[in-house]
């Protein structure tokens, strides 16, 4: 079987079968995609206290970044950190290493499966909305849908791969899923899910600019709430902090799940 | 050609200690203690290509740690192994093709979902097309006697289909070579005659190599005309469960139901008397006097019936653990002779 063939097999075979497993879980992905309200409660916050406006966002402005922020959070989510982390523990990870296939594809086909997962709830929710308040929804033109979709597909790339290179301390400490809480601190803050990073004070907004959080969440939202399609130099600065991030996470991530997993068969798997 | 090749193979694993208490956490927090455990002591065997092998030992003997190094899943801490003319530890794509493992207490199987969805993945992964992954599908489901099982969730099954389908993923490949841990965990007992009967029929039909370990004495008396002893990490025995038997039993027993019964005292000079129930009795008596003895305990007494065997395996092997856990000492390799311990006692 020619090699190109046997990997399109792979990932359909564990694409497919991950799906369905996500399907069985999907009373709870429905609660996940709940809690993943936070930008929609900030919407809530903002139009309230009048700060878009003094900040310079339009009503509109405003109710499009968080809504598209919430959509990004929904496919940017990553949990491999509690799942590899629990595999360590029961040494479900053993049967694994033990197969000619990398570990990691298959938890990023169960994250893409999840993915899948969300979306008819999405829709149902997206449904919900143009029901109850229309003017808050918006039809992004051909540009602003593709380049949006690249950016929240790259986004979770650079988000999974950052998760990786935290996953790999499971290797060393049985509880390495709590640096990933801490992590959340400044992925909350300085990505743009309470607040758009335009609204922040100069000195701040540099400051998150040259960490990979605010390409997570603020620039695939902009994208695809219209705001930055048209600044062409700001949307190649976007894809190529992305990629960036991505070619300089690369090399430590390897070089730390080889000695991973070297540790792992020296402790004893 | 030698499939499995191991000389003077180890492993240790540096454990912390912690006190009991308090006292004993605090310490442990600001002072860390140390220690090696010897899991596997410079242990050497062979195998050969289709040799069904069985590898015995008691909890924490070192058994598991061998598998894990041969299949490559841990690194020797030192000596030479070789798996199919792999490195195992390099866990190297075509030494992975050739190699199963599957842990009677670990399951590979999506829990969620019938056992064919993890097949079809299997099969993907191993390169193997559909309509082939069908065939075998199809032949290790018959040899396995599992059927509209395989397109039920995994967790609806009872624990023996579950080992079956573990099983039948777990040689989709058709390995060469199968380490099998405690594959009859927890079945009763006729899950456990089925998979024997299986594993035996694999390894007739596809000359499969298998290196098993199990707790319980039927796999191994029934599947394995070799057995590797191994106690505290070191081996004990290579050879047959018959020749492990004569080493560690030099008595054999001798049951006898006689016509009137006699006082205890009167079998002192024949053997060491286990049992004397009215005109039941049981004695042990060394091999090399047994002819002599029979024939004298004939003369003696009036026997209605007599039965001559070697003690079951599973006593002959606790009763050594247990020896050695008291402080006897074991040969230090295969081919050495074993404390004959009080069995042996003459009359």
């Amino acid at each position: 079987m020619n090699p190109a063939r046997r990997c399109w097999r792979i990932a359909g075979a564990l694409l497919g079968s991950q799906y369905a497993l996500m399907l069985e879980y999907r009373a709870e992905i429905a609660l996940w995609i709940l809690s993943g309200a936070l930008p929609l409660i900030m919407l809530g916050v903002w139009s309230g206290s009048g700060a878009g406006a003094a900040a310079g966002f339009s009503a509109t402005q405003l109710s499009r970044y968080f809504l598209a922020a919430f959509l990004v959070r929904q496919f940017t989510v990553v949990w491999l950190i509690h799942a590899f982390e629990e595999d360590v523990l029961q040494g479900r990870l053993s049967p694994f290493l033990l197969q000619p296939l990398p570990p990691l594809w298959r938890y990023l086909a169960a994250h893409l499966a999840e993915q899948a997962t969300r979306l008819p709830f999405l829709a149902l929710l997206l449904g919900l909305v143009a029901l109850l308040r229309p003017q808050l929804l918006w039809l992004p033109s051909a540009s602003a849908l593709l380049l949006g979709l690249l950016a929240i597909g790259a986004a979770f790339l650079l988000r999974f791969l950052l998760q990786v290179l935290i996953t790999t301390l499971c290797f060393w400490s049985e509880r390495a899923a709590a640096l990933d809480r801490l992590l959340m601190i400044p992925y909350l803050f300085l990505s743009g899910l309470v607040a758009p990073l335009d609204t922040f004070p100069p000195a701040l907004r540099r400051l998150a600019w040259l960490t990979p959080f605010p390409w997570m969440v603020d620039f695939p939202a902009r994208l695809l709430a219209g705001d930055a399609v048209g600044d062409t130099m700001a949307v190649a600065r976007g894809f190529a902090a992305l990629l960036a991030w991505m070619l300089l996470l690369l090399p430590p991530t390897r070089w730390l799940w080889r000695a991973g997993l070297r540790r792992y068969g020296a402790m004893g798997a | 050609m030698t499939i499995i090749q191991v000389r003077e193979l180890s492993r240790t694993f540096r454990v912390s200690e912690k006190r009991p208490g308090l006292a004993g956490t605090l310490r442990h927090l600001l002072q860390r203690r140390h220690r090696t455990v010897v899991a596997v002591d410079r242990i050497s065997f062979s195998i050969e290509p289709g040799e069904i092998v069985g590898f015995l030992g008691p909890n924490g003997a070192g058994k598991t740690t061998t598998l894990k190094m041969l299949t490559g899943l841990i690194h020797p801490s030192a000596g030479e192994l070789q798996v199919a003319g792999y490195q195992p530890w390099r866990r190297q794509a075509r030494f992975l093709q050739q190699i199963t493992l599957v842990m009677g207490n670990r399951q590979q199987l999506l829990w969620d979902l019938p056992a064919l969805d993890s097949f079809r993945v299997n099969a993907a992964v191993y390169g193997i097309d559909d309509q082939e992954a069908a065939r075998r599908i199809g032949e290790l489901a018959e040899m396995l006697e599992l059927g509209e099982e395989l397109r039920r969730p995994l967790r609806k099954l009872s624990l023996g289909q579950r080992m079956k389908a573990e099983l039948l993923a777990a040689l989709l490949h058709r390995p060469a070579v199968l380490f099998l841990d405690e594959p009859t965990l927890g079945l009763d007992v006729n899950a456990q005659v089925r998979v024997r009967d299986f594993l035996a029929e694999y390894n007739r039909r596809h000359g499969a190599t298998v290196l098993l370990t199990s707790h319980y004495m039927g796999d191994i008396t029934a599947l394995c005309p070799r057995v590797l002893l191994i106690h505290q990490g070191r081996l004990f025995h290579d050879g047959s469960l018959a020749d492990l038997s004569q080493r560690l039993a030099p008595c054999r027993q001798v049951r006898l139901e006689l016509a009137e019964s006699a006082p205890a005292s009167a079998f002192a000079a024949y053997g060491q008397l286990e049992e004397h129930a009215g005109h039941q009795v049981r004695l042990l008596v060394p091999r090399e006097r047994l002819t002599e003895r029979v024939a004298a305990l004939l003369e003696r007494f009036a026997v209605v019936d007599l039965e001559v065997s070697d003690p079951p395996i599973e006593e002959l092997i606790g009763g050594l653990f247990r020896r050695v856990g008291a402080g006897d000492g074991l040969g230090d390799a295969a081919g050495h002779t074993a404390d004959p311990g009080p069995a042996a006692a003459e009359p």
